[in-house]
């Protein structure tokens, strides 16, 4: 009997484990596998260094956004802060690598002044922030063109590029170590503490769970949720450096980001109506829809079917979500 | 039951997927007589004053404009498709110069931005022609079909010039434009073939599928490709985004070990495309890219194997210059009047060259002698 | 009568009348005044006139489905991607032949319906969240359509351009085959057991539940009608632009901006309150936006900028009063 009763407690143990893994992980490392049967060079450390930096601008993107989620928002805006930090970058430094420290230093405050404006509108104004989002994005998008006239002015300046570009080489164990990753690790570090560590994360969950009950139970709701843009604001910043690094002047490299990364948090498992997620289910997202995304050029599929999986993998990564949510209750 | 709903997207999708095949396009991108048609006019000498290629011509014949006769000063409306890339920001720019430069003539110029709508276009020119504001109508459309019955309804009132895309009517004074998409994949296919070693390895990068302009340069170029056995190991589209485009090439050098040339269906993301053979510690390819300046920088600088094909922006220059002389009486080229398409090689790079203007001007603007420049093009 | 319509014709239903009409009066004065500051009073003709109902229509059209669905508490971002389905599909099955007219609109018809009803499905039966169910079908049609078709597909026979260049006098079929749409839908919603239920699921979803009201079939119809209204406007741009094109919904923005256009009329994005007339305020301040734009020659870059602004703005003017906190 007492034999039974240890076996059951070990299946349960196993079972309970197995809930935790979070999906998007899984089906990331299933991706890559196969990635890596296509491409073997990708199953090198400096392959598996590149796809890293690759998917580092969405990563980050998304360690932003699920903030806003989780608190039961959406942020729209954050795929035109990334545009303005691009195209803004290039006007500031100008090709002059001594404006870089003050032009980031100016990025940021913009970004900090958007995630301000969208929260105060979104708590004060009661606009739902699916439009007030979307007001941003307009506006931003509108204020980066009036900017550079509808052309960026500027080259970036290689140490401004360095934080998306550089890669340190000859470096033990994984060969090649972009600084990328240091980024996108500090990001995820601070996110993951931000939100499963302090107590402001807490609130956060309680005012998606139940906004009114979490007022009720003195959680200042309007500061909180202005925080929460801020952060997700100045998350696309810090995207923005990363993808101007890597990629180099460009009017529209925000295009379609803000959809992109709600994509990556929801394919992680955060719930749209707030009150649910993880830190590393929204990056597991994020590396998932990156590797789907390499997989599908490795093998060959033009690109609108891409989109087209895209579709399918939301849809399916959400109703098996809700499938697990009732059945576990 | 809920299987099904899952399954039937799918099925639907299969469906769709396989009536592709006999899917019927509307327009021929691949028409050997435009084809040909574009060689001839590589081939032409352009009549016209020298140095100023925006008033030349390349043959056409010339129409008479007396009943078009007005007194001046001249009130003239612009419905622009959008400003919405540096092509068009440049060519907005040059356009709104010539107006300056000729502000004793033009009383007034109004423009509407459709923001690459068809739907507001239309709307936009309807407005214009009911206004009565207007002593002539300046198109760039943003389709060719779908503005053609806006464009007809304007003649009846008014003279219309268009330029860059065509309509499907012939009724506008004049229709100003480069040689165009063939002639681009003519000149940047017959470079590549010139300069590849033999087996070398060709990657083509193109920008979207679909449009016109895009889809007549890469057919040219294919068939050049294919009539001298060049092997193209991709044809892939970059959606014009510097990262995604950094990322293709690095797959293709990694899947085929060296790429000896790269064929762009336009320059935006060329820089991209170079950076990502440095990072790979590769030697750079031959490349065809634009007369954007970023490209042209890089071309000089690392001395690369390069040309720099155009479709000019001094093109938005014509329809101003041509709409005076039509409000004047005087005459203008038409129904078509085609402006020369030069090329930028290592010869005359140094020429366009200029530090000082931004990453995305466009070097054939044919500006340098319009009102504000350097300042208005964002230059220094 | 079952106790669950007894129950729902009960159901408080506040006509936010004030936001509407506001709206209206707005535009008008906005237009009106704008073109005697800049000295374009033609455009206060007739013609001028009709030209600016003309740019309500295809938004317009789309926008009515939208209603529907943010009325039952949902939302649906897929409606740009099946103006573009519809588009071409209705151009490829006619290729210019007048016989074929009927057969491409019932197909697209159908085709719409078919979206609609696997939106609904998503939303109901697999508990998938609205944005996302509708994003997900939304990439799904694009990424088939473009696949299948890279241009202008077929093309629109003549007889069937009339449907946007015929005009009855001086006003034009499309411009009132909106006004009768809407007429339509106000009726569905006002005086049918259809339009108190999907008032009574927006508002409070579970107590229309419990009050015996089938809240799935409910969204489902709201998704079905969202999705034909975007077939229509497919149908109706194809005729008007004579030919139907993969990118012709993107490029639209219709998504967003019936989106916005709903909210901005005063339907709530909860569910539960507003109306079709509020939505069409909507629609035509964006028609006077973009016409005074125009007048006014205020360039492109400004204008973005002064959009997203006016988007909040005017929803923020009703909203700041509410107590509820938004999200």
């Amino acid at each position: 009997m007492t034999i039974a009763l240890k076996e059951i407690r070990q299946g349960q143990a196993f079972a309970h484990l197995a809930r935790r893994i979070n999906v998007a992980l899984v089906v990331f490392l299933l991706f890559y596998i196969v990635i890596g049967l296509l491409q073997p060079t990708y199953l090198e450390p400096a392959g598996a260094m590149n796809f890293l930096r690759r998917a580092a601008p969405l990563a980050i993107l998304a360690a932003g956004q699920i903030f806003v989620l989780v608190s039961g928002g959406f942020d729209l805006s954050v795929g035109s802060l990334v545009t303005v930090t691009v195209v803004g970058g290039s006007m500031l430094t100008a090709n002059d690598p001594s404006n870089t420290g003050w032009a980031i230093a100016v990025l940021y405050a913009i970004g900090l002044l958007v995630g301000l404006i969208n929260g105060a509108v979104v708590a004060y104004l009661r606009t739902p922030s699916i439009i007030a989002t979307l007001g941003t994005l307009l506006s931003v998008n509108g204020v980066a063109m009036m900017w550079s006239g509808g052309s960026p002015r500027g080259y970036l300046p290689d140490n401004f590029r360095m934080f998306g570009r550089l890669v340190f080489h000859d470096v033990p164990v994984v060969k090649i170590f972009p600084v990328a990753i240091v980024v996108l690790l500090a990001v995820c570090a601070l996110a993951q503490w931000g939100l499963h560590g302090m107590v402001f994360g807490r609130r956060v969950f309680a005012i998606g769970d139940n906004a009114r009950a979490a007022q009720l139970a003195g959680v200042q709701v309007a500061l909180v949720r202005i925080v929460v843009f801020v952060i997700s604001a100045l998350a696309a910043v810090t995207a923005g450096i990363l993808l101007g690094g890597f990629g180099g002047v460009s009017v529209d490299v925000g295009v379609g980001l803000e959809l992109q990364a709600i994509a990556a948090c929801v394919v992680g498992g955060v719930q749209l109506m707030g009150g649910r997620g993880t830190l590393v289910g929204a990056v597991a997202g994020a590396l998932t829809l990156t590797a789907l995304f390499t997989l599908l050029t490795l093998l060959g599929w033009p690109q609108p079917l891409k989109e087209t999986a895209q579709g399918v993998i939301l849809i399916i990564a959400v109703a098996f979500g809700a499938w697990r949510r009732r059945r576990t209750g | 039951m809920r299987l099904l709903k899952l399954i039937a997207p799918v099925v639907a999708g299969a469906a769709l997927a396989g009536a592709a095949p006999f899917a019927a396009s509307a327009q021929n991108f691949d028409d050997p007589k435009e084809f040909q048609a574009a060689q001839d006019l590589l081939k032409m000498t352009p009549s016209g004053p020298e140095g100023k290629p925006w008033e030349q011509n390349l043959g056409g014949r010339e129409v008479d404009t007396a009943k078009y006769k007005k007194a001046g000063p001249y009130r003239i409306c612009f419905s622009n498709a959008g400003v919405d890339n540096p092509w068009r920001v440049v060519g907005w720019t040059n356009m709104q110069a010539q107006v300056d430069a000729l502000k004793d003539d033009i009383k007034s110029f109004k423009a509407a931005d459709a923001q690459g709508k068809d739907d507001k276009q239309i709307s936009d020119i309807n407005a214009f022609v009911q206004s009565g504001d207007c002593d002539a109508l300046i198109v760039s459309p943003n389709t060719t079909a779908a503005l053609s019955p806006a464009v007809e309804a304007a003649c009846k009132k008014l003279p219309v010039i268009v330029f860059d895309r065509g309509v499907l009517t012939t009724c506008p004074v004049t229709f100003v434009n480069p040689i165009g998409g063939y002639g681009w994949g003519i000149q940047t296919a017959d470079f590549i073939v010139s300069k590849l070693p033999k087996g070398g390895k060709v990657l083509a990068l193109r920008i979207l599928p679909g449009v016109d302009v895009l889809e007549t340069r890469w057919s040219a170029a294919n068939r050049i490709f294919k009539e001298n056995g060049v092997n193209v190991v991709g044809a892939e589209f970059t959606g014009g985004d510097n990262a995604k485009t950094k990322q293709i090439v690095e797959d293709y050098i990694n899947r085929n070990g060296k790429i000896d040339a790269i064929w762009m269906d336009a320059g935006a993301t060329a820089v991209a495309a170079l950076e990502a053979f440095e990072d790979s510690g590769q030697p750079y390819p031959i490349i065809t890219g634009e007369d954007q300046e970023d490209f042209l920088k890089k071309w000089k600088e690392k001395g690369l194997t390069a040309m720099a094909p155009t479709y000019p922006t001094y093109q938005w220059r014509a329809p101003v210059i041509a709409t005076v002389r039509v409000l004047k009486g005087e005459p203008v080229i038409g129904p078509t009047w085609k402006l020369p398409q030069p090329v930028i090689t290592q010869a005359d790079l140094d020429k366009y060259v200029d530090d000082k203007m931004p990453p995305l001007h466009y070097a054939m603007c044919g500006c340098k002698d319009l009102p504000g420049y350097p300042q208005r093009w964002g230059g220094k | 009568m079952s106790s669950a319509d007894v129950i729902a014709c009960g159901f408080p239903r506040r006509r936010t009348a004030a936001a509407p009409l506001l709206l209206l009066l707005g535009s008008i004065v906005l237009y009106i005044g704008v073109a005697i500051a800049t000295g374009q009073t033609r455009m206060l003709e007739v013609e001028g006139v009709v030209g600016l109902l003309q740019r309500m229509v295809a938004l317009g059209i789309v926008a009515i489905g939208q209603t529907f669905v943010i009325l039952a508490g949902s939302i649906d971002l897929s409606v740009a991607n099946l103006i573009s389905v519809a588009a071409v599909l209705a151009s490829f099955i006619m290729q210019g032949r007048p016989e074929m007219m009927l057969v491409a609109v019932v197909a697209v018809l159908a085709v719409s319906a078919i979206v609609g009803l696997i939106n609904g499905a998503l939303v109901s039966h697999l508990q998938v969240s609205p944005f996302i169910a509708t994003l997900g079908s939304g990439l799904i049609l694009q990424g088939l359509l473009s696949a299948s078709f890279t241009n202008f597909a077929g093309s629109v026979p003549i007889e069937f351009q009339s449907a946007a260049y015929g005009a009855l006098g001086p006003l034009p079929y499309s411009v009132i085959g909106l006004f009768l749409l809407a007429l339509l839908a106000s009726i569905l919603l006002r005086a049918t057991k259809f339009g108190a239920h999907l008032y009574a699921v927006g508002g409070n979803s579970e107590g229309a539940r419990l009050a015996g009201i089938r809240t799935d079939l409910v969204t489902i119809g709201a998704h079905v009608l969202c999705s034909l209204t975007a077939g229509v406007s497919g149908l109706y741009l194809a005729s008007r632009l004579r030919s139907g094109a993969p990118w012709i919904g993107r490029s639209g923005v219709y998504d967003l901006e019936s989106i916005a256009v709903v909210v901005i009329g005063g339907t709530l994005l909860a569910g539960g309150r507003g109306g079709v007339w509020g939505t069409l305020a909507g629609v035509l301040l964006f028609a006077v936006l973009d016409a005074s734009f125009n007048m006014l020659d205020v360039s492109a870059y400004p204008k973005l900028v002064l959009r997203g602004a006016i988007v909040i703005a005017a929803v923020a003017i009703y909203t700041f009063r509410s107590r509820d906190l938004a999200a």
